[in-house]
């Protein structure tokens, strides 16, 4: 058993009322997940990423038993989450980043002994992982604290935290470092490539951070249209996209756009001037050679979001 | 995975998967997982636990928690306050002597107290539903029943039940009423079948929610309205009112056909007598069908999630 999630041509179908006139209703069937196919073996840890509305929660729904797929068959620990919903339950972590489970008005701690009698973890296992979680995720100032009066950072470690005790084999991410601060980022980051290699805990991720996705996945997967897109690398996902860099330069005084091999100059604001790179390209030759002909001054680096990637992947065939 | 990343559209997917099974990426060996699973708590285990949690919670505000037990308890008096004030005027409140009314209003407040607080919070499912927080309950595990109806279990709704119990006690010791053992019995039957059928309500009337988000008002009609419906005696009301909630919404039976036979009065629309002891049984068929109807919710929530 290495492949610890199945997926086989799975759909979901939603039917939409919608209003057309007084008493008049349209049905009409939105396929929110249309025909999805993917295997992740025990121990990887993936990015599912893609637009807004593009069938990502639906399908993190579908593995962790809230809904139930409308055709296609999902194996998940060798469980079909929908049928056997608590047994899932009792093998799989999740964590709503824009929803805790935490409760408010209660000590962290207090959180954690629930989780310890719900999933019926024997004590000395819960006392270990909660140690290990406690040093890891530097909650010991906290464990006293009611979780309303945590910052977002440390609620967000303290779901985290809420979420291994009882030792899953999969642990479901929705957007964990959203509205973090760069430390808290960075501390949700490390913890979890530390829990992926010690561990060998298999990590599935939705985010909208790029940067998550670089610094912690070697595959990451796009959904669009509830349809999957691309399943591979993340470097050849900006090579699919054809995505680009944009360096911003700042020059001494105003002068016409920048001439430099492999870029283009796609905006001019005074001294001020963005010029556009492929994503796979280094940008040291190109920051060399306009510093060798311009008087530089300053200059920065930005990398491409998410929905630019995946919009420049359809500006091909893929009309809509 | 594919050493060669691809692009695949809907049509490659297939091949992209394959790719991967080919590399063969063999999985961590000594992965954590095959630990022993104990079974996920039951019903009762799932309903305390959370209840317990809540009381914690509310007692982290232990002024303001004495302040709601102290109100639930007064504003809920305050119907009992009106039936007074009544009785300041007149004898007898459709034939019935303010004994009698107090029995009818003691009996239903204490049985829906009961039921409302157990599980009084039910109707906030429809929010749940609607701002995604029932998701959070699905994916622990353990019955969502259990956690819906514990949800935001408060010891200040014991303020209600505690002013039902007194005003039935009072009547209990004023009532002129030859006691039989099979009457002094129903009593407590009574007031058993009337919390379970007052808990059936709350849980159909949730499961409704599960269609209609905005539902709570409607539910709050039936067991609100209910209870100060039964408060009075059937006398008071039309006759196709007493209809509806002994033939179809089978309210009658939580105090009104019990409390009747106590009090040895005559029985509404002809009924026989002897419905006075069928409580249990309907408040079991009203439990039966409240479970069914539930079970179809969350059906109907897990296939279309909203």
């Amino acid at each position: 058993m290495t492949d610890l999630i199945e997926l086989d041509g799975v759909e979901k179908v939603f039917d939409v009322r919608r209003k057309t006139g007084r008493w008049r209703r349209e049905k009409r069937q939105v396929r929110a997940v249309d025909g999805i196919s993917f295997r992740v073996p025990r121990g990887e840890m993936v990015g599912y990423i893609g637009p807004n509305g593009a069938g990502k929660s639906t399908t993190i729904k579908m593995l962790t038993g809230i809904l139930t797929p409308s055709a296609g068959r999902i194996g998940v620990a060798g469980l079909d989450p929908s049928r056997e919903r608590t047994k899932m339950a009792q093998r799989i972590g999740v964590v709503f980043g824009q929803r805790t489970t935490l409760w408010w008005d209660l000590p962290l701690y207090d959180s954690y002994r629930l989780a310890h009698r719900m999933y019926r973890i024997p004590d000395a296992r819960f006392r270990e992982n909660l140690d290990r979680c406690v040093e890891l995720l530097d909650l010991a100032s906290l464990l006293d604290v009611p979780v309303r009066q945590l910052s977002l950072g440390q609620r967000m470690r303290g779901d985290i935290a809420a979420a291994l005790l009882h030792d899953p084999d999969v642990l479901y991410l929705d957007e964990p470092t959203i509205g973090l601060d760069v430390i808290s980022k960075a501390k949700v980051r490390q913890f979890l490539r530390d829990l992926n290699a010690e561990r060998a805990t298999t990590i599935l991720l939705t985010t909208h951070d790029l940067t998550d996705i670089e610094q912690l996945c070697k595959r990451v997967m796009v959904i669009d249209h509830g349809r999957l897109m691309y399943d591979g690398a993340l470097a050849g996902l900006h090579e699919a996209g054809e995505s680009e860099r944009t360096l911003v330069v700042d020059l001494e005084r105003e002068l016409p756009p920048v001439r430099a091999e492999g870029a283009r100059v796609i905006k001019v604001e005074g001294p001020r001037q963005w010029l556009a790179f492929p994503a796979s390209a280094s940008a040291a030759p190109l920051v060399a050679q306009i510093a060798a002909e311009y008087p530089l001054v300053d200059l920065s680096v930005r990398e491409p979001d998410i929905e630019a990637v995946i919009a420049r992947m359809y500006e091909g065939p893929e009309v809509h | 995975m594919p050493d060669a990343p691809e692009a695949v559209g809907a049509a490659g997917v297939a091949g992209a998967t394959d790719a991967m099974d080919a590399t063969g990426v063999v999985g961590v060996a000594g992965a954590a997982g095959v630990t022993e699973r104990l079974p996920a708590p039951g019903m009762w285990a799932t309903y305390t636990m959370i209840a317990g949690m809540w009381i914690r919670s509310t007692l982290a505000y232990r002024a303001s928690f004495v302040m709601m037990l102290v109100g639930n308890f007064l504003v809920t008096a305050f119907d009992f306050v009106v039936i007074a004030l009544m009785f300041s005027q007149v004898r007898s409140l459709g034939g019935y002597s303010f004994a009698e009314v107090a029995f009818l209003y003691g009996t239903s407040t204490t049985a829906f107290g009961l039921a409302n607080a157990l599980l009084g919070s039910i109707d906030k499912l429809g929010a749940r539903v609607r701002d995604g927080t029932l998701d959070t309950l699905l994916v622990r595990p353990a019955p969502v029943l259990a956690q819906v109806a514990a949800d935001r279990f408060g010891l200040q709704r014991l303020g209600r039940l505690l002013q039902g119990g007194l005003v039935l006690g009072g009547s209990l010791l004023a009532l002129h009423v030859h006691w039989t053992v099979l009457k002094v019995l129903l009593v407590p039957v009574m007031l058993l079948s009337g919390t379970a059928i007052f808990c059936a309500v709350f849980v159909a009337g949730a499961a409704f929610q599960f269609w209609a988000q905005d539902a709570a008002e409607v539910q709050s009609a039936f067991t609100y309205g209910g209870q100060t419906l039964l408060q009075y005696p059937p006398t008071v009301f039309a006759k196709d009112m007493v209809r509806g909630v002994t033939y179809i919404f089978p309210l009658a039976f939580v105090n009104w056909l019990p409390a009747l036979y106590i009090l040895g009065r005559p029985y509404p629309l002809g009924l026989p007598s002897w419905l006075a002891f069928t409580p249990p049984l309907v408040a079991a068929l009203c439990l039966t069908l409240a479970g069914l109807a539930w079970r179809v919710g969350v059906r109907a929530y897990r296939s279309t999630g909203s």
